[in-house]
């Protein structure tokens, strides 16, 4: 902001000079957009030409055309091979979102956790975050996804599969195998009863901080929403009649039949994912609490806070405006991180899509043109969330 | 407590050592390992994760592991079987390039060390001639890598291993500098052409991923090109590190240029220097100095990032490691060749952070005095 | 300020603080060495001494934001120990403004003196705002209430910091240099804050350099040096009559000034 100021003062210099230095700035300006013309057009008739001779189709009538390849992981929505490469388009769409949102669920906890640890007084503890975060953050993602997935591809075959709690959850190299959940009459009154709770516990909330500063009295919301929030569904599940039965896997031929199976790919790309940026995340949480400065720690324990106050009520609101705008950006790279699931397979947009299809169509352009829209979009909606978070907690100085 | 303490007069009392325990390494086991039972647990849970681990990974990288011998077969002590590192050592440093002509990249990796040392530690002698030098290594390394007058030519699609990693890791920063620079100070420019120009590619950049940005230059960039001109996948693929790289590179530096304070902006202009003149002389110097520590991060992300034209089919180090581990002869290798690769990258990449931090606590206290 | 002292003393024969043959060391640098000193409820203390010396260690152990070794701390009749209780006891007692003020930036001016009494002493919302209101006109900001700490000036900044200590109701406050931090102008407006404190009775330990102020509100001028305490005398004595030698050259630097 400092330096618009200065250059608009740059330009108010000296009233003979300013006409001169505006004839220069457009002449620049006209300049740089001729040279950018010229370049495209440039381009733009070679690609013609380069299309032509090549006979590469043009234009999107290929997203309807069948695809022709399978596509091991989908699970939410039906596809074969006789899908459209529009089709595609949208399993890998979702295929991106679910390893991204897991990761960035599992990154978060994770993340929090060992930056906390990091900031733990035990040295020990300490050290150990320490190496881990340094060893993770210096060997690259695509090698930690690569040994993550040499990993699971090592685990025994389907005949010898590590079987654990009776036989309900089994591993093999081709996958992890858990029973598969089938909701029986009544069980809607689960999740009904865990909205009821979400929407009670704000109740609470709102209602503890009203009578606190009618009263003062000082309820713990913490511990009454979390057994709340737990407590209510297991209670609606309870009732009912525990109407939840499981499709368990069996041995039938050469491989499994029945239950989920979740694949390889999958686990081996969330595990790499999720680990990479916790070790970012986790520093990003020790460094906003550190940029706390310990005269705040002082001050309210000199008033007689409490440490867990001083935390809540001290600490995190003025560490949260340093981490959130990192922590936003770690969940960037995360989601664009996901596309290396390419090396390994993983069905994402970037290999069904961005890979197969591109290749089986030959339409690079068209292809990695919709592949990039879809980041882009995701970044822009990100980095408004955080313009916005920005501005709503951004301190006010003098 | 004391139960009669010694009188001195007023200003006399000497220094005495604190009492047993309240200092010292007795002290600071008790504070940072056991000062509360909680502490006590967690050290003792630390402790016995640590020794697992350990134990874990020196059976398997050490005592476990076989280091001699000819096959797989040799490999039966339960550990790590290192033999396939040995076996194609050659490969991950050099990739395929000509056994005869090891000593190319081998000078080319010497003059890379005389060459980078000037530009990092600012303390040395004579460090303007040896900056000039740095400034033509890259013709240097290219002419001795690729060949020509007088030398073998040697095709790019020979490089491999951690040769060509460094080849894009150097090329990548080299070249992403000044079209950093270029990108930062369009940016900030007061002409709106050249300003949205410049946000609209380094955000476009920054909101894809660096494969899209790959598979776009190997599928693209020949689509682009009038007929008969040809960049082979090396050239592709650096252009497209450098692309991504710049505009990573353009918002370290706009960083720099947002933290020089107003008034040398204006000193600059009262002192009646064009803009060009200001930037160079004034105002850039400053800037990339504040930014060296994150130009080096970026750099670091640069390097683990080259990894990923193995997937458009370059041998850079991971490159070779598929190939090694599709190799019949070593099936299932894979945890020692990418544990080997980690290692590599670790401790380049651990090097390079270390070198940030220290820059950055040198910058601070040179702002401090 | 005038020299001339207006000094009331308001001092009791309670006893407000003891501290017993007190010890403290930073790893092996012994820092506080053998302090002796009794303060009376209603007593004004000045502490000066030369930078290092460890007058705000001295005073940071009052209400344990330092740990002592060796020798006993006694305030309000409860002794400092590691018992959580008593700490939170005398921390509730015992009022602290810093050099650097330490507001809470993301607070009001308002919600930075009613977080204490609403989290320590469970107050109504509604009491601790108008307690808080009430200190605010005493520091004669009170027209800043909504504003962050980050838009007022460093003495109204320092006087927020004395209202919100003010708040809790403390029987003792400790003052670490409060105008030091200060321009010329606004340390005039602080202690004029401090000097009307100590007109209503309250025991205070200020660390600080301004002689004016010792001299108009203190009961006693204690100096420190290398972790003692060198020489202690009601403040007509102690600027007239330094005993020790470098006492004497203290205040001859200090004064030279
Ligand atoms: N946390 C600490 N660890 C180690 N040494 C410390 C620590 N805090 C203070 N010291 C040392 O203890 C001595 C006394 O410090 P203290 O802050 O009490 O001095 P002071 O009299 O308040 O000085 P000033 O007038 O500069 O504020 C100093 O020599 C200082 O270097
Ligand atoms: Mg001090």
């Amino acid at each position: 902001m400092s330096a618009e100021t200065a250059q608009n003062a740059r330009g108010s210099g000296g009233a003979s000079l300013f006409s001169d230095q505006r004839f220069r700035s457009l002449f620049f300006q006209a300049l740089v957009i001729g040279l950018l013309g010229a370049f495209l057009v440039f381009i733009v008739y070679n690609t013609a030409h380069n299309i032509e001779k090549r006979g590469i189709q043009t234009g999107f009538a290929f997203l309807d055309a069948a695809a022709g390849y399978d596509i091991a992981i989908s699970p939410f929505m039906e596809y074969t091979a006789t899908h459209t490469h529009g089709r595609v388009f949208l399993v890998g769409l979702f295929n991106t979102l679910l390893v991204s949102f897991l990761g960035i669920i599992a990154a978060t906890f994770l993340g929090v956790f060992l930056g906390v640890l990091r900031l733990s007084p035990n040295w020990l503890v300490s050290r150990i975050v320490y190496c881990y975060v340094e060893f993770t953050r210096n060997v690259p993602l695509l090698l930690q996804i690569l040994l993550w997935y040499a990993i699971f591809l090592a685990l025994p075959a389907v005949k010898q599969s590590i079987t654990m709690f009776n036989d309900i959850i089994i591993l093999n190299k081709r996958g992890l195998i858990v029973p598969e959940p089938l909701p029986g009459d009544g069980f809607m009154l689960v999740p009904v009863a865990l909205v009821l709770a979400l929407f009670a516990s704000i109740f609470f909330a709102r209602w503890a901080k009203k009578t606190q500063a009618a009263t003062g009295k000082i309820y713990p919301v913490f511990m009454t929403n979390t057994a709340m929030i737990i407590g209510l569904p297991l209670l609606a599940f309870a009732v009912t009649g525990f109407p939840l039965d499981f499709a368990y896997a069996e041995l039938k031929g050469f491989n499994f039949k029945g239950g989920v199976v979740i694949k390889p790919e999958f686990t081996a790309l969330w595990f790499a994912l999720s680990l990479y940026t916790a070790a970012f995340i986790s520093e990003t949480v020790r460094a906003g609490i550190q940029s706390v400065s310990h005269g705040q720690t002082e001050a309210s324990e000199a008033l007689g806070l409490r440490p867990s106050w001083t935390m809540r009520l001290i600490i995190l609101p003025q560490a949260l405006r340093v981490i959130i705008p990192p922590m936003t950006s770690q969940y960037l790279n995360l989601t664009k991180n996901s596309s290396l699931a390419v090396a390994i397979g993983y069905p994402d947009i970037v290999q069904s899509f961005g890979g197969v299809t591109l290749n089986q169509t030959g339409q690079a352009i068209e292809v990695i043109f919709i592949t990039m829209l879809v980041y882009l979009t995701i970044s822009l909606l990100i980095s408004g969330f955080m313009n916005w978070y920005n501005n709503r907690v951004s301190l006010v100085e003098r | 407590m004391s139960v009669t303490e010694q009188q001195y007069a007023p200003g006399e009392h000497p220094d005495l050592p604190p009492p047993l325990g309240e200092a010292g390494l007795i002290a600071w086991f008790k504070k940072r390992l056991f000062s509360s039972v909680g502490n006590t647990i967690l050290t003792l849970v630390a402790v016995f994760f640590l020794y697992h681990v350990l134990s874990a990974i020196i059976f398997w990288t050490l005592t476990g592991a076989t280091f001699t011998g000819e096959t797989k077969a040799d490999c039966d002590l339960g550990g790590a079987c290192w033999l396939v590192i040995g076996d194609r050592f050659h490969q991950f440093m050099y990739g395929l390039y000509p056994t005869d002509q090891y000593w190319r990249p081998n000078l080319t990796f010497i003059l890379m060390v005389v060459a980078i040392v000037p530009v990092l530690f600012d303390n040395i002698p004579h460090r303007g001639k040896f900056l000039l030098f740095s400034a033509i290594f890259p013709f240097i390394a290219f002419y001795l890598l690729s060949g020509g007058w007088g030398l073998e030519t040697v095709d790019t699609d020979e490089w491999g291993g951690l040769l060509l990693t460094l080849v894009l890791g150097v090329t990548g920063i080299v070249a992403s500098l000044p079209i950093g620079i270029v990108l930062a100070l369009g940016r900030r420019s007061n002409m709106p052409i050249v300003r949205t120009l410049c946000v609209c590619f380094i955000e476009f950049i920054r909101g894809v991923p660096l494969i899209t940005i790959l598979f776009m230059a190997s599928n693209m960039l020949p689509l682009f090109l009038p007929e008969g001109v040809n960049f082979d996948k090396l050239l592709r693929a650096l252009i497209g590190v450098a692309l991504f790289s710049s505009a990573y590179m353009a918002e370290v530096i706009r960083g720099g240029l947002q933290a020089i304070p107003k008034g040398q902006y204006e000193g600059a202009d009262a002192m009646g220097l064009s803009y060009w003149q200001s930037m160079r002389l004034i105002i850039l110097p400053q800037a990339l100095r504040i930014v060296i520590p994150g130009i080096v991060n970026t750099f670091i992300g640069l390097y683990k990032d080259t990894t990923l034209v193995s997937i458009i089919g370059l041998f850079d180090l991971i490159g070779i490691g598929l190939v090694a581990v599709a190799d019949v002869k070593w099936r299932g290798l894979a945890p020692e060749t990418y544990a080997f690769i980690a290692l590599l990258f670790f401790i380049s990449c651990f090097a390079m952070s270390r070198y940030s931090l220290w820059l950055e606590n040198k910058l601070h206290t040179g702002h401090k005095r | 300020m005038s020299n001339a002292s207006t000094n009331t003393s308001k001092k009791t024969d309670e006893v407000a603080i003891q501290l017993n043959g007190v010890h403290k060391w930073y790893g092996q640098f012994h820092v506080l060495k053998n302090i002796n000193l009794n303060v009376q409820r209603g007593e004004r203390i000045v502490i000066c001494g030369p930078s290092g010396s460890g007058k705000s260690t001295l005073i940071r152990c009052i209400n344990r934001l330092e740990e002592h070794q060796q020798g006993d701390i006694i305030v309000d009749n409860i002794e400092l120990t590691g018992n959580l209780k008593n700490i939170d006891a005398i921390r509730r007692e015992v009022g602290m403004c810093f050099q650097h003020f330490n507001l809470f930036p993301h607070l009001s001016v308002l919600e930075n003196c009613t977080l204490a009494p609403i989290w320590v002493r469970k107050m109504p919302k509604k009491e601790a705002e108008e307690i808080a209101m009430h200190y605010l006109e005493r520091v004669k900001i009170p027209d800043q209430a909504a504003k962050f700490p980050g838009q007022l000036s460093g003495g109204q900044q320092q006087r927020v910091a004395i209202a919100r200590s003010l708040c809790m109701n403390p029987r003792i406050m400790l003052f670490d240099e409060p105008t030091s931090a200060l321009d010329p102008e606004m340390i005039a407006e602080v202690l004029d804050t401090m000097i009307e404190l100590a007109e209503t009775g309250m025991t205070m330990l200020c660390v600080t350099h301004e002689m004016g102020f010792a001299r108009k509100v203190a009961d006693r001028v204690i100096f420190m040096d290398g972790g003692e305490i060198i020489e202690q005398n009601e403040p007509e004595e102690f600027f007239n009559n330094p005993q020790s030698e470098r006492t004497q050259k203290f205040l001859s630097q200090i004064l030279a000034h």
